[in-house]
Parts: C-alpha cells; structure tokens; sequence
C-alpha cells in the first residue's frame, strides 16, 4: 500500500512540482496517472521508491516513510521502469543487464540464473540473451529494461510511459502483461499520456495538473467526462467520442472500451430491428 | 553536479553580462598569469578577492558560491597533498611556512576556479560562439565549442536522471571501499556516454537536413562592438597585468610566517 498525504516537492531549482498531493493507493490496484507535461506525474511515482523525498508531508509505502529509509530498500518491493531505456542499459549482454539488479539486492546465482531465464521468457526476448543491448531495436529496449526490473519480481509496478515508441501490437501485449500482473496480485502504477491505451485498459485513473491531483476514479467516469478531461489538456478516446455524439440515439456515455462498445452497438441495432 | 552549476549560465542582465566576452576572457587570462606568477599567500588572497565586485554587481553570489563549494573538494585535496609532501621531504617536521605555502597553492587554484566561473556565469554561449567566431576561429570550431557549452546542463540532468534508474535497480553509489565506489559509477557512466554519442549523431542529421555549411561566408544577426564598459575592464586588466609584474620584479613579497 501507497499513502500519499499532503505532499509538497520543490526542485533545488525552485520549481514547485507538487502541491499538496494526496493519494492511497492499495495493494493489487491498477492506476494510471495522467495529465500534461510537467504536471507532476514523473515527480509523485518517484517518491513511491524514494528517489525523491517529500519536501512537505508523507510518503508511506507498506507503512514505512520513505524518509526513514534507504532508495535500494523500497526499491525492492516497488520496481521502477523508467521512460527511456537507454537511460539504464550499460551491460554487454541482454542478460547482465537483467542480472544487474538481481546482483545488486544480493539474490543466489542459482536464483539469478532461474529469474534471467523467466523475465526473458515473459518478454519474448530470450533469443536475444547473449545480444547486447545496445544492438536491439527501441521497442525492444524497453522491454529489456522492462525484463531487469520485473526480475526481481517486486511487489508494485511503477512504468513510467511505457507505451512512448511501442507500436500497436506491443502496446496491446504491454497490456495483456498488466492484467496479467494484476491477476499475481500486483499493484500496477503507470505514467502515460497515452488516452487509448488507458481506454482499453480502463484502470483507475488519477489525473493531475500543475501539481494537484484534479480527479481520481474510474477510467469510464473520468475518460468520458470532457469538463474534467478539459482542464488537464486530455482528449475524450475515440470510443467514448462517438459514444458521446450517438448519445441522442439513447445510448449511454460512459462507454470506452471497444468491447463494451460492440455490444452496447449490437443490442442496440438488434432492438430497431424488431 | 555542483561544478557544474558553476558554469551554468542564467539569462540576466547586469553591467558585467553586457560586458564583450573577448574582454572579459582576456581578463580572466590576465588574473590567471597573475595568479601563476606568485606562490606567496598575500597577493594570491588580492586576487582571490578581486572578481568579487564583479560577482556582486553580476548578481551571481549564488551560483558563485555554488562553483566554489563544488571545488572545496579538490582545493582540500591539492592543499593535503601540498601539506604531506613538506612534510615528508623537509624530515617530518610541519613548519608554518610549509603550511602557509601549501593553503598558497590550494588558494592559487581556487582563484582560477573563481574567476572562470564568472566569466561562464555571466556570458551566454551565444556571445561566445559570436566572439570566437569575431576573432576569425573558424565557424565550426565555434559551433562545436558553443554546443558543447550548451550541453553541459543537459549532460548533467541526463546524469541525474540514470543515476536514478540505476537507483532504482538497486545500485547504491556511496557503498563499498574506494575502489569499489569508483565501479559503482559504471552503470552510470556508460549509458551517459552512449546516449551523448547517439544524441551528438541526432544532432550531426539534424543539421546537415537544415543545411548546415552550405555556404562559406556566413552573417550574424548581432555584430560584437567595444562600448566604454569594455575600455574600463581592458584598463583594468593592464592594470593587474603591469602591477603584478611590478611586484614580481621589484618589491620582495613578504609571508604572513614572517609576522607570526
């Protein structure tokens, strides 16, 4: 569990990044945090591993404030897969580069070996074992970096825009991969800007603007309520567009993912052919 | 990444910004010469207190202060090698001379510290490439140059953001005996270079797409010009220049030792 209470960041720059942000987030959910650039959104994940410290207020994680301990400590329960992979890979071989945290929280070589050959597989990257990293392509990069982090098999899942550069197909496994987290009973945080693939996902959606949180609930309330959407900048889903323009016809708004929509589509269709 | 706030340039305007780079640069290579020419404490402290005027009416105290804390390190570092060598060639004895002569060397170093953090503090990389370019280096010398001023900041923000991935894998950079704290940074380094390679590569694209050097001569939208601000600060440098030389030669520059 995440509780997040009234917490102010600046930067030593003097940008005040959050501004009383409040926040529970419970064990086994799925949340994606939205809202514009520079809205906050990378600045309150990173004080949920602690590489950031409230300047003001409190961060708990599984009831430990972050201030009372070490980055490595809570890194080991909340994995934090970062924007841009580069930014991580350095190892010679796909594999070290998986061994890197494996090593650095202190697991058996047995262990390590077992947990290379499992975060590879999930990932459909085994083939790539003894590539180096830097020879493969962007997306699979990302999942490279996604393999080093999930390893370790933390408790919590922080992604911070994981779909930047993925195409469509990567993005639909990305998401079968989340549910299939959520199904271990892991909590599941990302970052995006990403409103289709939040749609499809349709988790709990906390959106933010300059440093507050402006709304949080259900994707389908949040993603199909233009007035809220308006103030952080966010497009309706195309689904939920054309939900709101056959609104007259008697169906319902609050429709944004396309299953959903096919149904609520035939019934409706099978209703005036009667 | 404190040194490099140092060198970081804000956008503001003061007396001393608007100042020619090329004259502010001959200053700090005036001070510099000044600074190497003697190895006795009291004039070296003359010159250590000589760009504060400068830092005050800049409006730059902060950074400055920064630039020196981020140098702390290395003075305290040059001053106990200085210290420990008196002290094992001169039959282990510690003499107030040798310490003296020792916070000199340490004092000679923070002076060049100093007086380039305020010229980098208070000239944008634009006037720089601007006055390169003004004393005929060639074009993509001073492009090269000024991107390379440019990216400093970026460079050190990258550095912060991999250290905080590699963080979050579990790396803990301040673990471990010296050497081992020095193979901590690998993670770090490698994935800053990688990425400043890539990003120099992008940027090589971007340019010649542009087309970059299409023609030999080129014009500048801003010419540099020598206003009176610019006259004083070329007097004041000779100044130092031919005082320093003076008391170099000719007067005999008394130690503080001396006194005590």
């Amino acid at each position: 569990m995440i509780e997040v209470e009234n917490v102010h960041f600046s930067y030593p720059n003097g940008v005040e990044a959050l501004k009383g942000v409040s926040l529970t987030i419970r064990n086994g959910e799925f949340v994606a945090i939205m809202g514009q650039n520079g809205a906050g959104k990378t600045t309150l994940v990173k004080h949920f591993n602690g590489l950031l410290k409230p300047s003001e207020g409190k961060v708990r994680v599984d009831g430990v404030e972050t201030t009372k301990t070490s980055v490595a400590a809570l890194a080991r329960n909340a994995g934090f897969v970062f924007q841009n992979p580069d930014h991580q890979l350095f190892s010679e071989t796909v594999e070290d580069e998986v061994a890197f945290a494996l090593k650095n929280f202190g697991f058996e070589a047995e262990v390590i070996e077992q947990r290379i050959t499992w975060a590879l597989n999930l990932l459909s990257l085994t083939q790539y074992r003894k590539t180096s990293p830097f020879l493969l392509s962007g997306g699979e990069r990302k999942r490279v970096a996604l393999a080093s982090v999930l390893a370790w098999n933390p408790n919590t899942l922080i992604l911070d825009e994981p779909t930047i550069g993925q195409d469509y197909q990567q993005k639909e496994k990305l998401r079968q991969f989340v549910v299939q987290m959520q199904t271990q009973g892991k909590t599941v945080v990302i970052v995006t800007h990403d409103v289709e693939f939040v749609a499809e996902s349709n988790p709990r959606v906390v959106l933010m603007k300059e440093g507050t949180i402006v709304a949080d609930g259900e994707g389908r309330e949040i993603l199909t309520t233009p007035e809220v959407l308006a103030q952080s900048s966010i497009v309706l889903p195309q689904i939920a567009q054309i939900f709101m323009k056959l609104a007259p016809l008697g169906l319902p708004k609050n429709v944004i993912d396309v299953y959903d929509a096919k149904e609520i589509i035939l019934k409706a269709l099978e209703e005036r052919r009667k | 990444m404190s040194v490099f706030d140092g060198l970081k340039f804000r956008r503001v305007y003061s007396p001393i910004h608007n100042l020619d780079p090329r004259m502010k640069f001959i200053y700090v290579c005036a001070v510099f010469v000044a600074a190497i020419l003697f190895g006795e404490i009291i004039p070296l402290i003359a010159l250590f207190l000589l760009p504060i005027p400068f830092v005050l009416l800049a409006g730059v105290q902060r950074e400055w202060l920064r630039s020196l804390r981020g140098a702390a390190f290395l003075a305290g570092f040059i001053f106990g090698i200085n210290v420990l060598t008196n002290f094992f060639t001169s039959g282990y004895v510690l003499t107030a001379v040798a310490v003296e002569t020792s916070a000199a060397m340490t004092l000679r170093f923070v002076v060049l510290v100093e007086s380039f953090s305020v010229f980098f503090l208070t000239t944008s990389p634009d006037h720089l490439g601007l006055a390169l370019e003004q004393t005929r280096v060639p074009y993509e010398f001073a492009f090269a140059f000024t991107t390379a001023v440019r990216f400093v900041p970026v460079l050190a923000e990258e550095a912060q953001t991999i250290m905080d991935a590699q963080k979050a894998r579990g790396l803990e950079l301040e673990k471990g005996g010296f050497l081992k704290r020095i193979r901590n940074y690998v993670p770090v380094l490698i994935p800053l270079i990688v990425s400043a390679i890539r990003r120099s590569l992008e940027l090589a694209e971007a340019m010649e797409s542009r087309a970059w050097g299409a023609t030999k001569k080129r014009t500048n939208l801003y010419a540099l010009k020598l206003h009176r601000g610019d006259f004083v600060l070329l007097a004041l440098t000779i100044g130092v220049l031919v005082v320093a030389i003076f008391v170099r030669v000719y007067v005999a520059v008394p130690t503080i030792s001396q006194f005590l």
